[in-house]
């Protein structure tokens, strides 16, 4: 028996990742516009009060006189759910990935960022290649994500491998130290992505995707709901504040996403997003 | 840390920068040159080989930024501080270069924090990921030195009301590590 496919043309890919990358550069999502008001309002120095209202004023300037939220317009992600009865037409998928975004970068004014090889370092000039993730999943819809993330809080990366014996209790502990070493590097108020169980690369990259669950969401499972809580409530009583000048809004919001792991191993990885949160999503 | 805006004309004397401490808030208006890693590098490398170097930095801030390309119409594109860190093996050759002040983002190492106060300079935080914002108040910006390099080349740039926060003071302070709580 077969599945009748669904034909879907690389183009309108293309013009989707164009236009999610525009969104994503230009306009914070309400959600995370609406976590800052909530942030600025509980903090008791003036000083973060005042970070608060600037952060939200970029928002405001970059959205009206179309100025990027951040000069480093980031690397680019592209997540991919691709329904298994899909069937591809058009360019291959990562050229028109690669072409959306060559196009985005030249067309809107934004940054390029990308060195084509990481010891030589020479800029690519196109903002490309685009980071590209593609999972094979039932059905017939395509879903995709766009994220867009700077180098600044890139570099605070961080990945553990625990012992399986070891408490939920540490993993708390590893993510508060891990915040705290990166102070005001990583530009607060972060969106912590935080990828538990797998291998260390599957870790890894739940902690890319944890934060595409969506801002003001909560985990479907109780237990981690309460995780989520707990990291939030630790870190955010370290003092680190919004931009390290000091205050209550070190962390906007935990997304875990946790994956089966080998009986020997609890790899846990850390993935700080700066405020400047840029992401789009779309179902095709 | 109290939100008390001060104005700072540049260039700074030398006796305002050493009366600076951690948590000083000032709105800074003059002439300030950017520099981010390939250019801090390019310039250790002429005064290593002792030749000259195509910017006077005596008595001048420094920012690390790399703006976005200006848009038609604009002086600049979104021009907010990177990461300062990565600007600290270079600290001692801009200050003997004759830095005074340093305007970026995030921690500095300690080897840095001894050379500002070594040599009396300070280092300024401004607003991480406000690009848009800090655009708004640059009013013109010109490349004076490496334009092969993009946005990493050398411009000069005047700012107005452009905002920064003293993070190391010349008296060794540092305003994340009393922001923590221990």
């Amino acid at each position: 028996m077969t599945e009748p496919s669904r034909k879907i043309d690389t183009a309108v890919i293309e013009d989707n990742i164009v236009r999610m990358i525009f969104d994503a550069s230009f306009r914070l999502l309400p959600e995370v516009e609406d976590a800052f008001s909530r942030i600025r309002d509980c903090e008791k120095s003036e000083a973060a009060r005042m970070t608060m209202d600037i952060i939200i004023e970029n928002s405001r300037i970059a959205r009206e006189r179309q100025l990027p939220l951040c000069q480093d317009c980031g690397s680019v992600s592209v997540f991919i759910e691709l329904g298994h009865s899909v069937c591809l037409s058009g360019a291959p998928l990562p050229e028109a990935v690669d072409r959306a975004v060559a196009t985005a970068y030249e067309r809107f004014y934004l940054r390029k960022s990308i060195v084509g090889d990481p010891l030589e370092r020479i800029n690519t000039g196109t903002n490309t290649p685009a980071f590209l993730h593609v999972d094979i999943v039932p059905g017939d819809r395509l879903k995709m994500s766009v994220y867009l993330k700077g180098g600044g809080s890139e570099n605070m990366t961080a990945l553990k491998m625990f012992r399986p014996t070891d408490p939920a209790e540490s993993v708390i502990d590893f993510i508060e130290e891990s915040v705290v070493a990166a102070g005001p590097n990583p530009c607060p108020p972060l969106f912590l992505g935080i990828g538990i169980g797998g291998t260390a690369d599957a870790a890894m990259l739940n902690s890319r995707k944890a934060v595409l669950r969506g801002v003001g969401t909560a985990h479907p499972n109780p237990y981690y709901a309460d995780l989520e809580r707990r990291i939030l409530e630790r870190v955010n009583d370290t003092g680190v504040g919004p931009l390290g000048f000091g205050g209550a809004g070190t962390v906007a919001a935990v997304f875990i996403k946790e994956a089966p792991a080998h009986i020997a191993s609890l790899p846990v990885a850390l993935n700080l997003n700066c405020h400047s949160l840029r992401y789009r999503t779309v179902e095709l | 840390m109290s939100a008390q805006w001060q104005t700072l004309d540049l260039p700074a004397a030398q006796d305002a920068i050493r009366a600076m401490r951690p948590g000083d808030m000032f709105r800074l208006n003059g002439v300030i040159y950017t520099a981010r890693d390939k250019a801090h590098q390019r310039l250790a490398g002429m005064a290593s080989r002792g030749e000259r170097i195509p910017v006077d930095l005596r008595g001048q801030f420094v920012y690390f930024v790399g703006p976005s390309p200006a848009p038609p119409g604009r002086v600049i594109g979104s021009a907010g501080p990177t990461t300062s860190s990565r600007m600290d093996p270079f600290a001692r050759v801009m200050l003997e270069l004759g830095v005074t002040g340093f305007i970026g983002k995030g921690r500095r190492s300690a080897g840095t924090r001894a050379l500002l106060k070594e040599f009396g300079a300070v280092y300024f935080s401004s607003f991480g990921g406000a690009g848009a914002y800090l655009s708004e108040r640059i009013t013109s910006s010109e490349i004076v030195a490496f334009d092969d390099l993009g946005p990493e080349a050398i411009y000069r740039l005047t700012v107005k009301d452009f905002p920064v926060i003293v993070v190391n003071d010349t008296a060794g302070g540092d305003l994340y590590e009393s922001a923590l709580r221990k």
